[in-house]
């Protein structure tokens, strides 16, 4: 909109001199033509680990939770560890979708479809977990409160474990009700230029939408009342999550901390898993012009503040354990980093606090092997911290008799890879069936941050007159 | 919708900025415009065309009100009167412990109705097929329309002038 005031040394968002036509045809060919050999060889590969994951989980509700490692001692292991970091990768969805929506930040067009997408996905690997640690999945719907015939016996709504159902269901809801409105209009683009039965499939899919003024205006309502309902919802699920451990009596967990720290984490492991996947998608679906180094750079400073943020939550805790002058806290703290789990908490330090500091430089936040490389290992690292927090403190109890150490058996690993598998399968597919960019909310921007409209009025006319000229 | 059997008559454009201008240059000449059409949301096209501010945000508000009365009072029923259970000694009636909850249920309750809302007064819905008007408004084309079912001959070719001399580029008429 020639309205909106971009500043000058913003670089364009929108590369290649792009009109409103090509930028359809761009997004939407990903959906148009055969899937390539590498799609199907990654479908393959992401299928069989979803095959082996749903095996591991088969084995884990036929035979019960004896088929993991735990023991008394230890009773939350990989299970609720992945399940954390799962539900952290899910919030750079909603952080880009919603408060990018609300701070204005237009890069947020180029990535919010695939990172809400990526949220849903995520989300429902997460959900797993809690579903199937408890042993007996047959009677989870316990979980919910209903008028039953026990009593009616009702779940205890003061305890964390419940909020947290309440908590990941809304969230899975609410994500899933953003991100298709937001990709209403853009089925509608995809079902236009269809034929025939793929036609029939859009427009069961596009909700008759038509573009009609008032609908935009209703549309544009729910989208910025949605994004103000899910800043804070995005805020409260990670809260919730690290209630979990917060709200007990256990020393390592019983923390003020933990709430900050938990949302700084999650929208750490969030950006790194959407920069893995958009650095991928940009160059296999070839949508650079989209997803520009200008995108990946601004991705890359959210890594570097939140990443940051964990760092000093990492020594807060420590200095507050020493200052606590609390026996079993210090010794808790010095259990996690110098006990027998001592290397996932180097691995920790590693990946997310010392490593992330190389995005100080320009150079390599707009680099793509550079990012690519860190984005997987800050996911390396969110999943250590997930670990360190929950294995090494069960490990050291109050009970020295009773003191343990876990390794996962082949099942739990099963079920992860597994997740990771379901994570993959259904990203590969959103890839097929739905535009990656959100159509609509591009070419909003592309006046006030396409290529030919930042460098310059008379580039901008020149080739405003080819442009025209060009079409029929 | 309740647009059956109407004769349209539409203009197509090619760039937003002269649609905003037709639709101001329609509104000097008195010409009631049926519907414009965009493929994305045009800034100034709502009071272009005078259209009131959507209370959607109310839907939600009283969506919202609804889910934390459903959550709080259920929550505060359940544990007070209908099984009151005592948990780490704490008072039956633990309001602080019931906020998360309440949060959730709030959030969720609002962000369902409005979407529902949406969908049901939009005319939208899963498989619904609206009439639309051409294949390119949903890609890079500009809409506008006017409804043309008890005009006259002279009526008619006063509003395909008016198309044609605001820099449509298509001007056609369809009966949806």
């Amino acid at each position: 909109m020639s309205g909106h005031y971009t500043s000058p040394i913003r670089d364009p968002l929108i590369e290649g001199n792009k009109t409103y036509h090509d930028i359809t045809v761009d997004l939407v060919a990903a959906t148009e033509r055969a899937p390539s050999r590498a799609w199907w060889i990654a479908f393959g590969v992401s299928v069989s680990f979803l095959t082996l994951g749903v095996i591991c989980m088969l084995i884990t509700i036929w035979q019960g939770i004896t088929s993991w490692n735990l023991n008394r001692t230890i009773g939350w292991g990989w299970d609720i560890t992945n399940f954390v970091w799962w539900i952290g990768i899910g919030h750079a969805g909603t952080l880009i979708s919603a408060i990018l929506l609300l701070f204005r930040q237009k890069w947020r067009t180029g990535v919010n479809r695939a990172a809400e997408a990526m949220t849903i996905f995520a989300v429902i690997c997460a959900a797993i977990f809690p579903g199937i640690h408890v042993g007996r999945i047959w009677v989870v719907f316990f979980f919910f409160p209903y008028p039953n015939t026990r009593g009616p016996l009702w779940p205890n709504f003061n305890s964390p474990l419940l909020w947290d159902v309440f908590a990941i269901s809304t969230y899975f809801t609410v994500s899933l009700l953003f991100w298709y409105t937001g990709l209403v209009p853009d089925f509608a683009t995809v079902r236009d230029r269809a034929k025939g039965l793929r036609k029939k499939f859009y427009n069961f899919l596009s909700f008759g939408w038509t573009g009609s003024a008032k609908h935009w205006q209703r549309w544009e309502s729910l989208s910025l009342v949605l994004a103000g309902l899910a800043t804070p919802l995005v805020l409260s699920v990670h809260t919730i999550v690290s209630f979990d451990f917060a709200t007990s009596v256990i020393p390592g967990w019983h923390t003020t901390i933990f709430p900050p720290y938990f949302v700084a984490g999650a929208i750490f492991s969030g950006f790194a898993m959407v920069l893995t996947l958009m650095v991928i998608t940009r160059h296999v679906l070839n949508i650079k012009e989209y997803i520009t180094i200008e995108h990946i750079e601004s991705m890359n400073k959210v890594i570097l503040v939140t990443g940051t943020i964990v760092g000093v939550a990492y020594l807060t805790e420590l200095f507050i354990a020493w200052y606590s002058g609390y026996v079993y806290e210090q010794f808790a703290f010095f259990n996690r980093a110098l006990g027998p789990y001592w290397w996932a908490y180097f691995g920790m330090m590693a990946c997310n606090v010392l490593s992330p500091q190389v995005f100080w430089f320009r150079k390599i936040r707009r680099n793509i092997w550079w990012t690519f490389f860190m984005s997987i290992f800050v996911n390396i690292g969110m999943w250590f911290e997930r670990f360190v927090i929950i294995g090494t403190t069960l490990a050291r109890d109050y009970l020295p008799s009773s003191w343990s150490y876990y390794v996962p058996s082949f099942v739990e690993i099963g079920i992860f890879l597994g997740t990771l598998g379901i994570f993959f399968t259904f990203y590969l597919l959103f890839t097929r069936v739905a535009p990656v960019v959100a159509i609509a909310e591009v070419k909003h921007i592309l006046k006030s941050s396409g290529d030919q409209y930042v460098h310059g009025h008379e580039q901008a006319s020149a080739t405003a007159e080819v442009v025209e000229g060009s079409q029929p | 919708m309740a647009t059956k059997n109407k004769e349209i008559l539409f203009g197509i454009y090619s760039d937003e900025e002269e649609l905003l201008h037709a639709v101001h240059k329609a509104n000097d000449a008195h010409l009631v415009i049926w519907d414009v059409f965009s493929p994305f949301p045009v800034h100034g096209m709502d009071e272009a065309l005078h259209l009131s501010e959507s209370r959607l945000h109310i839907v939600g508000f009283i969506f919202g009100l609804l889910g934390t009365l459903t959550a709080f009072l259920g929550m505060t029923w359940i544990f007070t009167s209908d099984w009151p259970i005592i948990f780490g000694g704490k008072p039956y009636w633990s309001i602080p412990a019931f906020i998360p909850i309440t949060f959730e249920l709030t959030v969720l309750f609002s962000s369902i109705g409005m979407v529902v809302v949406f969908y049901t007064i939009s005319g939208m819905g899963p498989g619904v097929t609206n009439p639309t008007l051409h294949d390119r408004i949903t890609d890079d084309k500009f809409c506008i329309a006017f409804d043309a079912s008890n005009l006259s001959e002279e009526e008619i070719d006063k509003r395909e002038s008016f198309l044609k001399d605001s820099g449509a580029e298509e001007i056609s008429t369809k009966v949806i």
